[in-house]
Parts: C-alpha cells; structure tokens; sequence
C-alpha cells in the first residue's frame, strides 16, 4: 500500500492530547509518523496532501446508523451509506441490525462485511440482541462477537420485558459487549407519530409522552444497578428528554456504566419544527418540546453525553411523501452532523473543537470499544479527516452522497468542510476541486 | 426520576428558527381557519348571504362548467352533500371519487390520486380524509385549491365557518364584516370528545379571534390538561354545569367511536356528567344556543327532546353549511394570486 503524507495542517487529537502543527505519516493503513511540520524522517515517495490552513483530526465515528442492507436497498445500500459517511468525514459508522433479514447471525453480519459490499469506510455491524428482534430469545453473542459484531440491540424494538432485557445484559457483559437500547415503551406509543404536547394536540396526531422513553431507560438503569457485579454495559441509544438525560446523569454519579448518545436533530429541533406535516421532521424518538432539547443541549455542555451519533435512517422519496402518520420514521445524518456539530455546538453554543470532535470520534470508539480508532497516535488506524473548521457552506440533499434525501437540513448553512476523508490510509472522500 | 431534576439552563441559547409556513400554496385554498384574515372571513360570510339571496340560475354562470372533484376518504352526509349542492349552485360540474369504489382501494396514494384528479381536468379538490395533515400533503402535491372536508383529528374549517354564521345569527343578527371585538362577551362551550374531534380544534381555534371565550369539557381521557394551551382565550372546565352557567353557545360532540383507539369508556358514567337533557339545559342554560356538528347520537351526548327542543340550532346549522360552502367554493377558484386570501 503506498504511503500517504498530510503536511501542513493543524493536528486536534483529543485522545492523544495533541493540538499543533504537524506532518503525519500514514502507510499500510496505520500511522506511521508525526513530526513537526518539515521534520518527517521517511516521507519518500509519498502522495502528500497539501493540508496547510486545515485541521487534521481523526476520522469521525457514528455509532448509529441504518446502512439498510441486506434487504431494502432501495433506500440505502453500504457502499451508498458509507460513501455519504466518507463524505461527512466518518470513518467508521455501526450499522444497526433492523435490516432485512434482521442481522442476526454471523452469517448476515459477514455478509455485511464482506469486500463485495464496497463499503467506503469501516462499517461494524451491530448484531440483533434477540432472535429476530423479537424480544424473546437471545442470540449467541460469542459467535456474533467473532463475526464482527461490535455491539448487540433490537433498536426500534426495544426489550420491553425485564427477564430478557436482565439475560442479555448479562450475556453481553460475559463477551464483552455492549447492549444499545433504544428506549420506547411501545406500549404507551401505539398510533403514535411525534411528540406527546401542545402541538401534538393542536396538529391532531397521537403523541409519545417523555415517559414512555424515561421509563425505560430508569428500567435499564434498575436492572444494571442489580447487575453491578457483571460490569454490563448499557448504552443508551438517541436520548430526546430530560428526563432521559437525568436519569443516565444519576447512574453515572452511581458509578454504573451507563453511557448514552444524542442525535443533532434532538439538540437543534423541537416538535415546533414539524409544522405542517413535514415527513421530514418526523423519527423515533420524535422531536420533543424546547425543554427537552434544551436539555440535551446542556447534557451535551456539561459533559454527560457520551456521543454525538446520527441515527442516519434512509428513506426514498415516495415513502416520505404519504400521510403524517403513514410515513416512516427516520431522516439521513451522515452528510450534516460534522457540519452542524460546528456550526450550533462550537460556534454557537462554544463547546472547544476538541470536545466536539471527541464527541465525534475518540468517545464512540471508546464506548464501543473499537482499538486504534479515535485518535492518530502512532500505530492507530490510518482513519483521518482533513477539514476546514471555520468554512461556511450550505448543504443540499440532492447533491449527497446518501441514496436518499430524507432530511430537514436541506438548505441549512453548514459550518466545517471536509476536505479529505482517508480511511485505513486510503482516500475515501476528496471535496471536489472548488 | 422527573424532569425537574435536570439542573437549571444555564445560559439563554440561540436556537434555530422554526421556518415560516409555505402553505398555503394557492390562494384558494381553505386547510385552517387560521389561513383566513379577518377580512376574508368577513368576505365568505358576507359572499354566503349574498349567494345565497342570488337567483338560482343567475348563481350557476359563477363556476358554469368548471370542474370540481370531491375526494372522501371517510362517510359524510352532510359536508358531501352541502359541497356538492353548493358546487352544482354555482354552476360548477362535480366528481366524486370515494375510497370504497376507486382505486385508492388497489393502494393508490393521495398524491397520485390528487395527480390523477388534476391530469382529469380538475380545478379543485374537495377533500375529507383520515389522516391528519392529508388536505395540506394533497395541496403541496397538486398545488390546486385544496378545501378541507375535515382531516383526521385536525380541522374541519368549514364546518367552524358554518357554526359562526349560525352562531352570528342568533347573537348578533344583520351583522355584516366581522372583527376582532363581534364575538366579545360571548362564552361557547364545546363538550364531549375534544381529543379526536377537528370541529372542535376548528371552532376553539376561529372563535377567540372574533372575541369569544371557548370553554371545553369533558372528561380527561377525552380532554387532555394541554388542551387549554392551544390557543389563547380558551380554558377548560370540568363541570358541565358550572360551564353551561357561563355559556351562550352549547356546542355538543359525538364521541368518535372509530377514533378511541382502544380507549375504554364508561357510557353510563359519561351520559351523567356530559349529556345535556331539558333539566341541565333549563336549569342552567335556558336561553343558550344548542349546536352539534353531526351526526348526532340521541340518548347519548343529548337526548332526543334537546335535540327537537327550541333551543336547538342544529338543522340551521346543517343549512348554513351549503350557504357557507358555496362562497368558500366560489373562493376556491376566484381567489387570484396576490389578491383577497
């Protein structure tokens, strides 16, 4: 594999505690080398990538995306999803399991990574917990885990009964796996389509109530406190209220591993934004009321949320175009979160570039446990992104990379251009020549 | 755990803006009472009585030959009937095209029905359906006039339209434009099932900005607490006799079976709290005017003698529906782009 130089550009590195001029070395997928700039020792006959005026950083992580295959790869396929997160400046994205059939089996997870995917990036799979995601029966962690598997959930279908949800904390814990929950009771949201409020009552649409999330969560957070002694690891998926947020904020005073992820539509939009139907601004969990994503807002400040993921959740246009009620849950990420991230969170809001991209990268590597991924220190993965932090652009949906355009930020200014993504020393993305 | 217990914000952010409403697209429109001014209100108000004093064959060159689709999604008498008859009245020839006999039954979608219904030659679509937000996806889609025959749980602006004018008739006769202050003074109660009821959410949206006060009652499972914060200048209470005391308008709703979802009720227990009888209405209310949007369900939220009663304006209501709708179709393919919305 030839080598590949980036010069010029200002290294951030939470991780390593790095955040200076450097020229960095990357060669058979790994780092090689950072000197100072001009200083490299064995630059020989390397492609150089110009990076002077840029920040160079780690490739962002998103541990939650739906990548959509096997099985509906009309909306999505992964080599489509992963060339939107190349374009978005991921190097790494875990795909959850409600495919179709739902990954889980070794089988459909090496299916998944199989080279014929052309994925553009790193994807690791997320593995079904239960047989089918039906809440009953619990898989086989051990082979998952040698499958690929890097973490397990039934998202979209949580694990409602509180028997199966306690076995598979413990059988993850044994294989050393982390259990994702996305947190419904879906019996309390049966017909429901957005927010339980003031504005579901006047649009006339069935509201999901902020406790049919926190009371799951507090659930799981009650049967990892009984399971203290097995070290699971309970994370929670696209946290959207504040009631949420205090209750992971408590287990974690607690001393529990309790870890939990917020979505940029949950830190930006409110249920206002769903105005007159848009399809667009409607996902599980749904967008919630200005408290609560103030709330996320400061959880995110305050350091109790552990990541930024996307819950990037393809659609093709004509299944958006239905009914309110009718259409599925789930707008694409991948194309805006570095660039919104940037532009409310840092700018705005002024949380240091650092933490926003260790929200992005060195934190879901670390939940996840993935090695040599979130930092450039010497060895790690050659997964990088060169970008411009300050570049103001503006996003447009039917220029993306993504199958498809299921987004509310079409036409939001953007703050942050990627301008190369470099997977395992490989350019996955290069911004086209302005 | 609430709520409560997340710390304090500690700072006022600047969050992004919830964009302004592209709808409506055409200015013929009619999906929200609220997309009408006071002065358009005014307009169809003053345009119904005027049509409805028009000589009958005078009245059909207005729309003579224009083409009007009817599309429902759900059963109607009345809204059917009286949009039909109005069209037909000004002239207009019109299609019906119901989910039972067409090929929405084969899995056609609204859009490309409303698609269809325009490569027909249709001019505007009157539309009632189940879903909530159906009539504002089919306007953005065809970008016709689209008139909201009622969709799911969320408006019904016409029938709101026709309970004003019946309302205006019997506290303020000979009225002509109405404005912000018409209505002060005046107290309308609506009762029963608010939750899944779009005359309700139509009536408690228009009524405050013509001054009155909207009370709603019933119980909580069918009136949820933040009902009350749909709008200003409306409050909810729980009493029906102490809101019937307060009340020159008694509006009464049928409980939507077909929209409870599951929901258990106690009929019995309903019947004695809600339903309005000779005794409630002549104890407390005497002089009120008893309206229902229809269809009405006698024994149940009112009993057949309060239904026949002097005090009921149901059938004037059933009335002024074709006189309302046949100025707010005029609208419908009058209104020029810039003009009178």
């Amino acid at each position: 594999m030839t080598a590949l130089v980036i010069k010029g550009g200002h290294l951030v590195d939470p991780a390593a505690g790095v955040d200076a001029l450097k020229d960095i070395l990357l060669q058979n997928g790994r780092v090689a080398e950072i000197a100072a700039p001009g200083k490299l020792k064995t630059a020989n006959g390397a492609e150089v990538l110009n990076a002077t005026g840029l920040t160079v950083a780690p490739g962002l992580i998103d541990m939650h995306v739906h990548l959509r295959e096997p099985g509906q790869a009309w909306k999505e396929t992964i080599a489509t999803g992963t060339a939107a997160a190349a374009a978005g400046g991921f190097t790494a994205v875990a795909a959850m399991p409600n495919t179709r059939p739902v990954n889980d089996s070794p089988e459909t997870t090496r299916w998944m990574l199989a080279p014929e995917r052309g994925a553009a990036v790193r994807v690791f799979p997320i593995a079904a917990a239960t047989r089918g995601s039906k809440g009953e029966a619990i898989n086989d962690y051990a082979a998952l885990k040698a499958a690929g598997a890097i973490a397990v959930s039934d998202d979209g279908l949580p694990i409602l009964k509180d028997s199966v949800m306690r076995e598979v904390l413990v059988a993850a814990a044994r294989v050393g796996l982390t259990v994702i929950q996305h947190a419904e009771d879906t019996r309390l949201t049966q017909g429901a389509s957005m927010n339980l409020g003031p504005v579901s009552f006047r649009l006339g649409l069935r509201g999901m109530s902020a406790e049919s999330e926190s009371s799951i969560v507090e659930r799981d957070i009650r049967l990892v406190t009984e399971l203290r002694d097995t070290r699971a690891h309970l994370h929670v998926a696209h946290t959207s209220t504040a009631a949420a947020v205090a209750a992971v904020r408590q287990a974690r005073r607690s001393g529990l591993r309790v870890t939990c992820e917020v979505a940029p539509h949950h830190f930006l939009l409110t249920d206002e934004h769903v105005g007159l139907y848009n399809t667009h601004a409607k996902m599980c969990p749904p967008l919630r009321s200005a408290a609560d994503r103030d709330a996320m807002i400061e959880a995110i400040l305050d350091g109790v949320v552990d990541a930024i993921a996307t819950d990037h959740a393809p659609h093709a246009v004509h299944e958006k175009e239905v009914e309110f009620e009718n259409a599925p849950n789930g707008i694409t990420g991948l194309e805006t979160a570095l660039g919104l991230s940037l532009r409310w969170l840092h700018k705005e809001w002024k949380l240091p570039l650092g933490r926003v991209l260790s929200l992005l990268s060195a934190q879901p590597a670390a939940l996840l446990g993935m090695k040599g991924r979130g930092t450039l220190a010497v060895g790690s993965f050659a997964d990088v992104l060169v970008f411009d932090p300050k570049a103001e652009w503006t996003y447009t949906a039917a220029q993306g990379k993504s199958r498809s355009r299921n987004t509310p930020f079409d036409g939001w200014t953007m703050q942050g251009k990627v301008h190369w993504t470099i997977s395992e020393g490989r350019i996955a993305y290069a911004a086209p020549p302005a | 755990m609430s709520p409560n217990s997340a710390p304090p914000a500690r700072r006022q952010l600047h969050t992004p803006a919830v964009p302004p409403s592209p709808f409506p697209y055409n200015p013929g429109s009619l999906l929200s009472v609220q997309d009408l001014t006071l002065d358009a209100l005014s307009h169809i108000l003053i345009r119904a009585t005027e049509l409805e004093a028009e000589d009958p064959l005078t009245r059909t060159r207005i729309l003579a030959k224009r083409r009007i689709a009817l599309l429902f999604y759900e059963s109607s008498t009345r809204t059917r009937t009286s949009f039909e008859l109005a069209a037909k009245s000004l002239g207009a020839d019109t299609t019906l095209v119901s989910s039972l006999s067409s090929s929405i039954e084969k899995g056609e979608t609204l859009k490309d029905t409303g698609l269809t219904l325009r490569a027909l030659g249709a001019e505007a679509i009157i539309l009632r359906h189940n879903s909530s937000g159906a009539a504002w996806l089919l306007e953005s889609e065809t970008r016709l006039p689209v008139l909201n025959a009622g969709d799911g749980m969320h408006e019904h602006p016409t029938q709101a339209l026709l309970d004003l004018r019946t309302m205006l008739a019997h506290l303020r006769p000979g009225i002509g434009p109405v404005e912000g202050q018409t209505l002060a003074g005046v107290t309308v109660t609506i009762v029963g099932d608010i939750l899944h009821s779009r005359v309700a959410r139509s009536n408690m949206l228009l009524l405050p900005r013509l001054g009155a006060k909207v009370l709603l009652c019933g119980p909580r499972e069918l009136l949820p607490d933040l009902a009350a914060s749909a709008g200003p200048g409306i409050a909810i209470e729980r009493d029906f006799e102490a809101a019937l005391r307060q009340s020159q308008v008694v509006m009464m709703l049928r409980i939507q079976a077909e929209r409870l979802a599951g929901m258990q009720l106690d009929l019995d227990q309903y019947k004695t709290a809600y339903q309005l009888n000779e005794q409630r209405l002549a104890a407390c209310a005497p002089t009120a005017v008893v309206l229902h949007p229809g269809p009405i369900i006698r024994g149940l939220e009112l009993t057949a003698a309060v239904a026949d009663g002097p005090q009921s304006a149901i059938l004037q209501q059933v009335h002024n529906g074709v006189a309302i709708r046949t100025a707010v179709v005029e609208r419908a393919l009058l209104a020029q782009k810039g003009g009178r919305a």
